[in-house]
């Protein structure tokens, strides 16, 4: 896949074809208040997620971090001047947002994702200052020490990794077309979505930025006991079964016809995605749906003769993990793992049921899974949790059923996956 | 102790059940500050109906645990005004809702409209039998609003609540395969009818073989995933038998907490407040104007909230004893007949037939839903000729199979010993293979069938309980004999082993041990004159015109249907003379 050699250029080619005026057409829509397009994108970038605490005042910062080497916390990014960045020029903001170094030379943790948000436009990047300087109300609250172990709380090695892993700006693909290329600047920007769905290296650095990496999206690490699916093209595991716009209404709404959200992507649509822009969400979803299978992954999922509906149905309960599914599971999601359209989600090709690594769905079985209630699918529907029901075995059975019926084909789990779910 | 005074709102909303989560939205729709008190904790599907925990019935149904705590706040109850009454100390008789959602999170989820006729029930009882027809002692009285008035908000209600059901006149036009008598829609149901249970099908090819008329019950039990215009949704109900008395797991049950509260939590301009038992209405010193409520917050604090409107949506006989404590309108007078807040207090009426099969019918009656079946309605209203009958009202009759569940226990035929060797004998012989109906019929009003203060009882604030006083009439006995004969013809027509009989023999009183419904109606009545009825058709006081109750407490008599469609097309009705008239111009809506 071959970009074009500069920003400016891509821009020419856009202008010669009608595309938009002044800026960049996958950096559409400025409106005449810059503190209004800069919280569009500060909702974009879903910065309340990470930088407010549970109960928290928005921006303040406080939320923990759990991490291999230790609890780091996010910081306090309203305007207040004594323990906010309310002293910030926007050369200090810039660079901290690109870079990752703030004022006084630190270096930024990077689960602040600077490399993606390195991608960003001049005009986008003084949009959000212009936001965060203007449209945050301050809190005066000093950011918590973090609890990193040494060699690791030295941060100078991190100026070592900033040069090895760090983004560069955003440059279009003038063989695509605006809406692919303005999803390419969400997704890969300020959407940040490799920070969970892109693997990562022994750097603990995403594996890619953009989509010239094969590895970029193709389905990251276990967090909190979820694991974000590859958004990329595969059957069954990722998004080949998937329409653009059934990828535009999750985004939207937290759920399609056939899928719902879980794990930490509910906030994810709670904070950030369920405001984006029809067009924006329809740009993100062709982009996504323009990235090939990772590897050497299958283009189709083979077509599995199976039974398990007429068993259930007919009340054969002697396959384990039957009854218990039945009792508990099939009023919902039925017999024929079809579940019911919008409301209760489908199993039978559901990715994150086939996904290899089984916490996912071992996590919803055991802790249930809430929707979250956004402005046009308000309905926050909760699966509840079914831990304190089953045993290991039990939860192991359910599991291995609804990954290996009406076509699914996973690998089995075992009472020992469940136990290992059940401690996180 | 004293608690900090909120800030004043421009609508105050007591009691969060269907009545006041409908005003809620429409009145944060049009851009008030709105916040709503609800006396009980909150609710939600998740975590508090959550499967499997709600499917308890000890729990649920027989102690009760969504209705209203007895041991803080009840009714007394007598028969006549010459006699003491003493309060209703343990559930029987009827189940007034407690918490976020109200009895609208226990309902069963039948949802009718009313038929045209009994909104003018007395005009046109007279007009059809003539003025001598309606006996002396019966104040039964013309609603004051149309049907074709209320029809689009009848329509409204079935689109949020997502009700199953079947038309049969669409704008005059008789499409068929709904119920014969009904009023003109403008509209399908939003969702088709539940399927059958085969007791149900047994009924409607009985009924039909008989030349009536079956059509499926109106069900706000979801026939199939659906969305209502607030955007919220709900799955389809899988026949559970866990309605009455429970909360849905399945978010297939039309409810407050399903079909309204997730939009309407949304809207900043809201607030719900939960363990806030409003005390009064506060009203200024001209007396017609309320400033807002007093409440008792969950720590026991009182606090005033101020508001420029008062919405009194708490449960039918708690929004007349609020405006009996709070001095909003006269209060009914049973010697003088004078006065109208507590006036024409009534009820629904009962009777009940079940058929026992052979070993090769299978009822099995552990399958059910709340609101579906198959009904006719041949027998209802002034849908026969009452002439040579002489009495006034009727029932629909239907099998409405909601879920046999064990404690409440199995019904087994008349003469059957209530326990040993031949009790278990009959119980494995009868129990999936017996059948259910009910004549569900009305309740007529009467003068001295009313509500008031009691002079002797008080609850957990040192409040007066409020007093009811109410027993069968000849009129209504005479009617359920009537119609049950009838309903008991068809269950015979299916040819079954045994049929038993529940019916009220004449001289009957009111039993409270035995529950009926919790259709409770009347006390705050709506109308046309001021001189007989509390509320105008807009649900205004008319002696205080901010404040407006709205609830089944506004029906001046109890029809055969069950309330709470006709109560939520009410809602919905005020609540448009509230946007397009009363807040552009606050004061009386009907001139007095």
């Amino acid at each position: 896949m071959s970009r074009a050699p500069s920003l400016e250029r891509t821009r020419g080619a856009l202008l010669a074809a009608g595309l938009l005026s002044a800026a960049p057409a996958w950096a559409q829509a400025p409106p005449a208040d810059e503190v209004e397009r800069g919280a569009y994108l500060a909702r974009a970038g879903d910065c309340v997620a990470c930088h407010t605490a549970p109960g928290g005042r928005d921006m303040a910062g406080g939320l923990p971090f759990a991490l291999p080497f230790g609890t780091i916390y996010s910081t306090n990014i309203t305007p207040d001047a004594r323990t906010g960045i309310g002293t910030y020029r926007f050369e200090d903001f810039d660079r901290a947002m690109r870079k990752g170094v703030a004022p006084d030379g630190r270096h930024l943790y990077p689960a602040m994702p600077y490399p993606s948000f390195a991608k960003l436009t001049e005009a986008d990047m003084r949009a959000l200052y212009a936001y965060f300087l203007k449209g945050v109300a301050p809190v005066d609250q000093p950011n918590r020490k973090n609890g990193v172990i040494w060699p690791l709380s030295m941060r100078w090695p991190l100026a070592l990794w900033d040069a090895g892993f760090s983004g560069k700006p955003f440059e279009a693909d003038t063989t695509k077309d605006a809406d692919w290329n303005r999803g390419a600047y969400l997704v890969e920007g300020l959407g940040h979505c490799g920070a969970c769905h892109t693997p990562r290296g022994i750097g603990d650095q995403e594996k890619a930025l953009d989509d010239r990496g094969a590895l970029f999206l193709a389905g990251g690490p276990v967090v909190d006991g979820w694991i974000a699916p590859s958004l990329r093209g595969e059957a069954g595991t990722g998004l080949a079964g998937w329409s653009q716009q059934e990828i535009a209404r999750l985004l939207k709404t937290g759920r399609t016809d056939h899928a719902a959200v879980f794990g930490s992507m509910t906030d994810v649509i709670r904070h950030s995605t369920q405001y984006l822009s029809d067009g924006d969400l329809q740009a993100i979803a062709k982009y996504l749906k323009s990235l090939p299978p990772a590897g050497d992954a299958p283009l189709a999922e083979p077509i599995v003769a199976d039974k398990t509906a007429e068993a259930l149905h007919a009340g054969d309960l002697g396959r384990p993990g039957a009854a218990a599914y039945v009792d508990s599971c099939a009023a919902c999601h039925r017999t024929d793992g079809m579940g019911y359209a919008g409301v209760f989600p489908r199993l039978a090709g559901n990715p994150a049921v086939l996904q290899k690594d089984p916490t996912a769905l071992i996590s919803v079985v055991l802790k249930g899974s809430t929707l979250p209630a956004t402005a046009t699918a308000p309905s926050s529907f909760t699966m509840p949790p079914f831990g304190d029901r089953l045993s290991d075995q039990d939860a192991a059975d359910i599991v291995n059923l609804i990954r290996n019926s009406w076509g699914n084909q996973a690998p089995l789990v075992t009472d020992r996956d469940v136990k290992s779910v059940r401690r996180q | 102790m004293a608690a900090a005074t909120p800030k004043p709102v421009d609508a105050v909303i007591v009691g969060f059940g269907w009545a006041g989560s409908i005003l809620a939205m429409e009145l944060t729709e049009a851009g008030l500050n709105v916040v709503a008190l609800e006396r009980g904790q909150n609710r939600d599907t998740y975590p508090d109906f959550a499967y499997p925990k709600v499917i308890d019935e000890l729990t649920y149904a027989v102690r009760g645990k969504l209705f209203q705590n007895l041991s803080r706040e009840t009714v007394t109850i007598r028969h006549a005004p010459s006699d003491r009454a003493v309060p209703y100390r343990q559930f029987g008789a009827f189940n007034p809702g407690d918490g976020v959602g109200g009895a609208g999170a226990h309902w069963s989820g039948v949802h009718f409209r009313i038929t045209p006729d009994e909104l003018r029930l007395r005009s046109h009882y007279e007009e059809r039998y003539g003025k001598g027809f309606i006996p002396d002692g019966m104040t039964v009285q013309d609603h004051g609003v149309t049907y074709d008035e209320l029809e689009p908000f009848f329509d409204k209600a079935e689109k949020v609540f997502g009700t199953s059901g079947k038309a049969n006149n669409i704008n005059g036009t008789i499409v068929g395969g709904g119920n014969h008598f009904e009023g003109p829609r403008s509209d399908e149901y939003p969702l088709p009818p539940l399927k059958n249970v085969y007791s149900a099908e047994l009924f409607a090819k009985a009924s039909a073989n008989l030349g009536y008329h079956p059509y499926p019950l109106p069900a706000a039990n979801a026939s199939g995933p659906y969305t209502n215009p607030y955007g919220a949704q709900m799955g389809p109900c899988n026949f559970c038998g866990y309605c009455g008395g429970f909360g849905c797991y399945m978010y297939s049950k039309a409810s407050p907490n399903v079909n309204i509260l997730p939009a309407l939590r949304l809207k900043p301009n809201f607030e719900l407040r939960a363990n806030s038992h409003v005390l009064k209405v506060n009203l200024d010193g001209t007396g017609k104007r309320a400033t807002g409520v007093t409440f008792v917050d969950a720590q026991g604090r009182e606090i005033e909230q101020q508001a420029d409107l008062v919405i009194l949506s708490a449960f039918q006989f708690h929004n007349v004893r609020l405006m009996l404590l709070s001095g909003i309108g006269k209060p009914y007078d049973v010697a003088s007949g004078e006065g109208t807040v507590g006036k024409n207090f009534a009820y629904q009426n009962m009777g009940t037939v079940k058929a026992f099969f052979g070993p090769d019918v299978h009822t099995n009656p552990f399958i059910g839903t709340g609101g579906g079946g198959q009904a006719i309605d041949d027998f209802n209203a002034d849908n026969f000729d009452h002439g040579p009958l002489g009495f006034v009202g009727g029932s629909p009759c239907w099998v409405n199979q909601s879920g046999v569940k064990p404690i409440a226990g199995l019904a087994l035929p008349e003469g059957t010993p209530k326990w040993g060797a031949t009790w278990k004998k009959a119980a494995k012989d009868y129990y999936a293979h017996t059948l259910s109906a009910d004549a569900h019929g009305s309740n007529m009003s009467y003068r001295d069938c009313f509500l008031d203060l009691d002079p002797t009882y008080r609850d957990i604030h040192g409040q007066p309980l409020l007093r009811m006083t109410f027993d069968w009439k000849e009129n209504d006995i005479k009617m359920t004999r009537y119609v049950v004969g009838k309903l008991t013809e068809i269950l015979k027509s299916m040819n079954p082993k045994e049929v038993s009989v529940s019916v009220k023999k004449f001289g009957d009183h009111f039993d409270v041990r035995n529950y009926q419904t919790t259709h409770l109606v009347g006390g705050a009545i709506m109308g046309a004159d001021p001189r007989t009825s509390a509320v105008n058709k807009f649900l205004q006081s008319w002696d205080v015109p901010n404040v407006f109750v709205i609830g089944s407490s506004a029906f001046p008599q109890g029809t055969g249907y069950n309330p709470t469609g006709m109560m939520a097309a009410l809602a919905y009705f005020s609540a448009h003379a509230i946007r397009t008239d009363y807040l552009k111009s606050p004061g009386p809506l009907v001139p007095v």
